[in-house]
């Protein structure tokens, strides 16, 4: 295992290192950075083109610059934008955390939704809902991503700014919404008629129910999850994963799941209005991390302490049960702060941004920075979960087929075994290892491909960085940024292959 | 070893299965892979539909606005009256569109300008056209050269294996490690302008790897076959087997793949011109279109709406076309027959029994 992965590195450094160098003379024979002053009108123009030359050391080979270049990379020095005059290393930090930010929420979510919906869509092979997943997936990947964003920008910032000016949603709307969750839902769970029917009604009966309660308590002017919502919301948490992760007939899981989400609203007002009130100054996303961590594992001690001969799996459920109530509890503080958000001068009744990633002038504490930087995501994670979203769901469709249609999943049918167990502990698992290793890929690519987005929505990401540097003519940042994705790259084919090799038996012993 | 207990076989089963089998011998017997293919092709509706809309499209815009033959001396006009570039007087306040609908108070009427004018007084309906020719240019050159390249490399590396197969994938994996946005960027900078066909050859070249690897992997496994050991013996030479043997068999994966590259590449091209690094004026392209408008969503709507969406129907279409190769070509795929099939083929079982029985 060791040689094959300093085998994989080596190799990779060696393509690395070829590879930046075909590439520093691809941008070289591209940029052209006399390119203003040769259509100048200075009179001392000819001073000026020489000057350049000897800042920029244009008169020496090609070859030359790139072995001062690679010389300087090795050392830690990317070298210095010409044009804004900065080092490049400066200009790459802030650029490289926006960009971060940005593809990791819409990589989460994309795979979280396009998994889930790819596997339904399996199990229900050649029903409605698959021949719709399966239009609608064919549809988003005809989309061109730009001209979405665009839609996006007029339709989602301006018309939702427009409607929470003032928030009311025409009751035949609501129904009608209503209807069509009904008909949604009832094409994914399947069935005869009239367990469909039954479902579609109940399905619409709930979501015109809810979206009943929220508007009529004015939820749209301010959104919050109080105690009741955190509650109802905590049980079907618990009730859902609970019927996931072990099934309902386990007890002890179940009583876990739901301890942990009783608790989780026992304590909802002194973490609110005590553990976050001291905490404000002080904190940031580590502390966040950490005290979700610690909700997990006071989940896990519940279910060490309901023992039983599973322990460890009422201690898997309490973990995740505690760990998304914990989450709601930390969605409900960013919640509270939107009244003085929405209100604020710098904000002015206009939440949903278009462009950057946060707004200038804004002040306020930490939980009006995440609330500030998360209305900021909303859009452009829109935007590059759609093509993510739909190759996620073929992917882990075309994978789910294959598993479902092996002999184990027979035998263990045959063994007696309930659609539930042989669905999540045999068929999911499965599913998950070849999307394993398309994850790190997709992540690497989306770090590239997130440029159109960057620009249509002006957040000051890589994205923006590398077009800029690249329409300026300025080579040291068109390069260090070729590098590094050159570099992830790599690395992520690597890590796919380990996690490849981790995850499936079957490699390990060939390799 | 127990004996195997011959149980005589209930004739329902016997009778199902038979005719089931009869009606794909039907379907398969006497024909060649190409004609089994386009016959499984045809029942594709959905691919159907689209051949018929793109060939709507490219006729269309090829008819209408007219197009040069190599060069812009030699130019075979259209039947529409404005150019791409020429400006107009403007028809509509605010350039509005001239098409109505057969359920507006004017009743059906195209007018002047159906696709509406920008502020200048361009004709949009000619601008997209001439878009919609540069793209389709741009997506079948990217595909012919992605698809000779990556053919070529695949070929060499599945079938020679060894130094070669490290080499060129080695390459491969050069070419793989930038996303192809990023180095198109790069490459549009440097090929991009008013002339599509270098940039078109250009973004061919670095678009070729995926499919690269599949056939290198079909190469590698079709290799094994005994009709290659066949043509060894006799004494055919290694370009002759690639070409004449093994790539017949491998060509099911290779156009399914090039019909997806291509709608990739359309997707890229566009995306490319929207950001100012692919077909730049004077020529049109449907990218540089919604650059060039998008700040006028809001009041002149038709200028974003017509070029976004012949970008979504070229690139809908060529995936369902791709989507319907690849069903055609999948020898797992079974139609299950209507039963008036199933009862004709029962009953022409029954005669050709009977007619055995009696001779």
């Amino acid at each position: 295992m060791l040689r094959f992965i300093i085998r994989r590195v080596l190799i990779g450094l060696g393509i690395l290192l070829v590879s930046s160098f075909l590439l520093y003379l691809l941008v070289d024979l591209t940029l052209d950075p006399l390119e203003d002053l040769r259509t100048s009108t200075d009179p001392n123009k000819e001073f000026l083109i020489a000057q350049r030359i000897e800042l920029l050391q244009l008169d020496q080979p090609v070859v030359q610059r790139y072995l001062d270049w690679i010389g300087g990379v090795l050392t830690g020095d990317l070298g210095n934008s010409w044009v804004t005059n900065r080092p490049v290393s400066e200009l790459l930090q802030g650029a490289i955390i926006s960009t971060i930010q940005l593809v990791s929420a819409a990589t989460v979510l994309s795979i979280l939704l396009g998994v889930a919906v790819g596997i339904v869509s399996a199990l229900r092979q050649y029903s409605g809902f698959d021949y719709l997943i399966t239009f609608v997936s064919f549809l988003l990947f005809s989309l061109p991503s730009f001209w979405v964003a665009v839609l996006l920008k007029q339709w989602g910032a301006i018309g939702f700014n427009d409607f929470l000016a003032d928030p009311w949603i025409a009751w035949g709307v609501v129904i009608g919404v209503g209807l069509l969750a009904g008909f949604l839902w009832q094409l994914a769970i399947g069935g005869e008629l009239r367990r469909r029917l039954i479902n579609a009604a109940i399905g619409a009966a709930a979501t015109i129910g809810a979206l009943a309660y929220l508007q009529l308590s004015g939820w749209w002017s301010e959104p919050n999850i109080g105690p009741v919502i955190l509650a109802v919301t905590s049980v079907v948490i618990a009730f859902a994963v609970t019927s996931l992760s072990t099934g309902l007939k386990n007890r002890r899981a179940l009583y876990t799941a739901l301890t942990c989400a009783a608790l989780g609203v026992a304590l909802w007002y002194p973490i609110r209005f005590y553990l976050f009130y001291y905490l404000t100054p002080y904190m940031n996303w580590a502390i966040a991390a950490g005290l979700g961590l610690l909700a997990a594992l006071v989940g896990i001690g519940i279910g060490v302490l309901y023992r039983g001969p599973d322990w460890k799996q009422s201690a898997r459920t309490g973990g995740i049960v505690a760990f998304l109530v914990a989450g709601l509890i930390f969605i409900d503080q960013v919640m509270s702060v939107w009244g003085p958000f929405y209100n604020s001068n710098a904000v002015n009744g206009r939440p949903i941004a278009t462009i950057g990633d946060r707004t200038p002038n804004l002040g306020g504490n930490w939980w009006v920075g995440v609330l500030d930087s998360y209305a900021h995501l909303i859009l452009p994670t829109l935007a590059l979960m759609l093509i993510s979203f739909a190759s996620y769901t073929r992917y882990s469709r075309g994978s789910m087929l294959e598993v479902m249609n092996q002999d184990y999943i027979r035998t263990a049918r045959a063994k007696g075994l309930s659609e539930r167990t042989v669905v999540v502990r045999h068929g999911f698992r499965n599913t998950l290892i070849p999307l394993a290793t398309i994850v790190p890929i997709d992540v690497i690519t989306l770090i590239g491909g997130a440029i159109i987005t960057e620009r249509i929505f002006g957040r000051p990401g890589m994205g923006q960085l590398f077009l800029q540097s690249l329409a300026g003519n300025d080579i040291e940042p068109v390069m260090a940024y070729l590098l590094i994705v050159a570099f992830l790259a790599i690395v992520a084919n690597i890590v796919a292959d380990l996690v490849y090799a981790v995850l499936d038996p079957r490699i390990r012993v060939n390799a | 070893m127990s004996a195997n207990h011959m149980t005589d076989p209930t004739p329902d089963d016997g009778r199902v299965e038979s005719a089931e089998n009869a009606i794909e011998m039907k379907e398969v017997e006497g024909k060649s892979q190409g004609q089994i293919v386009r016959a499984r092709f045809f029942r594709h509706k959905g691919a159907m539909i689209s051949i018929i809309v793109m060939a709507f499209v490219l006729l269309l815009a090829l008819t209408s606005i007219g197009f040069p033959v190599f060069t812009d001396s030699w130019y075979i006009s259209g039947w529409w009256a404005y150019g791409p570039n020429e400006t107009n007087t403007i028809v509509n306040p605010g350039g509005a569109p001239t098409l109505t609908m057969p359920w507006s108070p004017e009743g059906f009427a195209i007018g002047p300008h159906p696709f509406g004018q920008d502020e200048i007084g361009h004709d949009i309906f000619a601008r997209v056209m001439r878009g919609v020719q540069t793209s389709l240019l741009v997506m079948i050159v990217v595909g012919l050269v992605s698809t000779a390249v990556g053919v070529i490399v695949g070929a060499l590396s599945g079938f020679f294996r060894g130094w070669a197969d490290t080499g060129l994938m080695r390459m491969t994996d050069l070419v793989i490690t930038v996303p192809t946005i990023v180095i198109g960027a790069v490459l549009g900078k440097l090929f991009g302008g008013a002339d599509p066909l270098p940039l078109a050859i250009a973004l061919g070249a670095v678009t070729w790897t995926g499919l690269a690897r599949l056939v290198r992997g079909d190469f590698l496994s079709l290799r094994e076959r005994e009709f290659v050991d066949a043509a060894r013996v006799a004494g055919a030479s290694n370009s002759r087997i690639i070409f004449k043997h093994i790539l017949p068999n491998a060509i099911g994966v290779i156009i399914v793949a090039t019909t997806l590259l291509m709608s990739s590449a359309i997707l890229l091209e566009t995306a490319l011109s929207y950001l100012g690094f692919g077909i730049t004026p004077p020529n049109v392209s449907l990218g540089q279109l919604i650059n060039q408008y998008q700040s006028s969503f809001s009041t002149r709507p038709w200028l974003f709406w017509w070029p976004g969406l012949f970008i979504i129907v070229i690139a809908l279409c060529v995936n369902f076309i791709g989507d319907g190769l690849r069903d055609a070509f999948d020898p797992r795929q079974r139609r299950i027959p209507s039963a008036r099939k199933m009862a004709r083929a029962a009953r022409r079982g029954q005669a050709e029994v009977s007619q055995a029985h009696a001779s």
